[in-house]
């Protein structure tokens, strides 16, 4: 139905490559960040929090600058990165990746966090009584309670990544077939006369990702929740 | 078999007990507040005691002179809680073999086949906890403790959330547990028949002191 051009498919391949790699990456961290905040006090808690939640009221654009200042060919992290691991951010789609991660990250943890928080800690008492150990109990008893939040967290995370735009072309540009993700490449290409039913395409394709991806999200919930409460 | 000599400080609230049991199942009465519950996660490694020790079946797990406190996963113990506390996101089966699975215990189908009986739960293991009932439940709590081989069994009020007609369906089954399983239990209850039935040693509380110890005599 929809005529898609060689070049809008790269656009849109990249897009999800970027935005899979990003949920992937950071959700581990994320569901670690969660059960810190969730089940630990310590010192500079709420600070931590605060950093987690910044990308959500930065300006994205002082984000991208943030990152280019620190992950760039010459920042402190991406030079080290780059002469140490040979992984380099600047320009290439991993530093999109990066970029959308960042930016994705406080939705993808606070659905996380809230299932965590809402877990009867009883359950993991009663775990221990069992014979596990704290890293068993978080494994058999806490991370499966907390599915449904992981789902929804990576869901949420994932859609975001997908239409983030302002920290990815400060951060990396707008590089067709490296960098120029769905966003980027509508923006160029209403800025290019003619460039309006290509658009149109790729505007049709973010929504219907975005829809996709908040129809999945729920459908991920409700046979979690299913699944939680017996049958 | 129990050794127990411990102070806590709860608030306003101060618990100072001492008792040596080796009876087959020790009953700790008293009424609510009186620091039941607290002794008995003290026992389970939940509490850590203020000073005192704690010792079950000659090995030391509390020893706040020596700065002894075994985690509670590597007591040894099972703890049948109140409010059964089935794990919702997997069937029977399955929460009766966890605690084997934790403690890397090797398969044991004979004893599984023995407690599935003794409490009659064969036709329940496929099910999950949210399609049972509050006495079903309870079963199967008591299983899954039984199942994880503990040294000591602790029973906290394990009748206390049913009605009249539940405690007297659960009531035989504790009884058979007395006689057939052969692991010692601490029973604690707020209720003289239950006691009479199942104990066979007292411990009486008193707002955080042991008033009186010794045979069910004591509960008159």
């Amino acid at each position: 139905m929809l005529d898609i051009s060689p070049a809008e498919w790269t656009a849109i391949l990249l897009s999800l490559r970027v935005a899979v790699i990003a949920t992937l990456v950071a959700t581990p961290f994320g569901i670690a960040l969660a059960w810190l905040l969730a089940r630990r006090d310590f010192w500079g808690k709420s600070v931590l929090d605060a950093v987690v939640h910044l990308p959500l009221v930065l300006p994205p654009v002082v984000t991208g600058y943030l990152l280019l200042l620190a992950f760039g060919r010459r920042g402190l992290v991406g030079g080290f990165l780059a002469d140490h691991l040979g992984i380099v951010f600047a320009f290439r789609w991993t530093g999109a990746a990066l970029a959308c991660g960042v930016m994705s990250f406080p939705l993808l943890v606070r659905p996380m966090r809230l299932s965590i928080e809402a877990i009867d800690r009883r359950l993991e008492q009663a775990a221990e009584t069992l014979g596990a150990a704290p890293w068993k109990v978080f494994f058999t008893v806490t991370l499966p309670l907390a599915l449904p939040g992981v789902l929804a967290g990576m869901v949420l995370g994932f859609a975001k990544a997908i239409g983030e735009f302002g920290a990815t072309i400060t951060f990396v540009s707008n590089i067709p077939g490296e960098t120029q993700t769905i966003s980027s490449a509508i923006y160029s290409l209403i800025q290019t006369p003619d460039g309006d039913a290509a658009a149109g395409r790729l505007v049709m394709v973010s929504i219907f990702l975005a829809l996709g991806a908040l129809i999945a999200a729920e459908w991920f919930a409700r046979r979690a929740t299913a699944r939680l409460h017996g049958n | 078999m129990l050794r127990v000599d411990v102070e806590k400080q709860l608030g306003e609230f101060s618990l100072h007990a001492s008792f040596a049991s080796e009876g087959r199942v020790t009953g700790l009465f008293g009424a609510s507040g009186a620091g039941k519950s607290s002794l008995i996660n003290m026992i389970a490694g939940l509490l850590r005691p203020d000073r005192g020790t704690i010792v079950i079946d000659g090995d030391v797990v509390d020893d706040t002179a020596a700065g002894i406190h075994v985690p509670t996963y590597r007591r040894r113990i099972g703890y049948v809680f109140q409010d059964a506390r089935l794990f919702p996101h997997l069937d029977v089966a399955q929460n009766l073999d966890y605690g084997r699975r934790m403690n890397r215990l090797a398969a044991d189908p004979a004893q599984r086949t023995r407690v599935v009986e003794l409490l009659d739960i064969g036709t329940l293991l496929d099910r999950r906890p949210g399609k049972l009932s509050g006495g079903e439940r309870q079963r199967v709590a008591l299983g899954r403790a039984l199942l994880s081989k503990p040294r000591l069994l602790l029973l906290d009020e394990p009748l206390g959330a049913l009605d009249e007609a539940r405690k007297l369906e659960i009531l035989p089954y504790l009884v058979r547990l007395r006689d057939e399983a052969n692991v010692p239990m601490v029973y604690v209850s707020h209720d003289v028949a239950e006691l009479r039935q199942l104990a066979t040693q007292i411990v009486m509380l008193r707002q955080g002191r042991v008033t009186s110890f010794g045979g069910v005599k004591v509960l008159t």
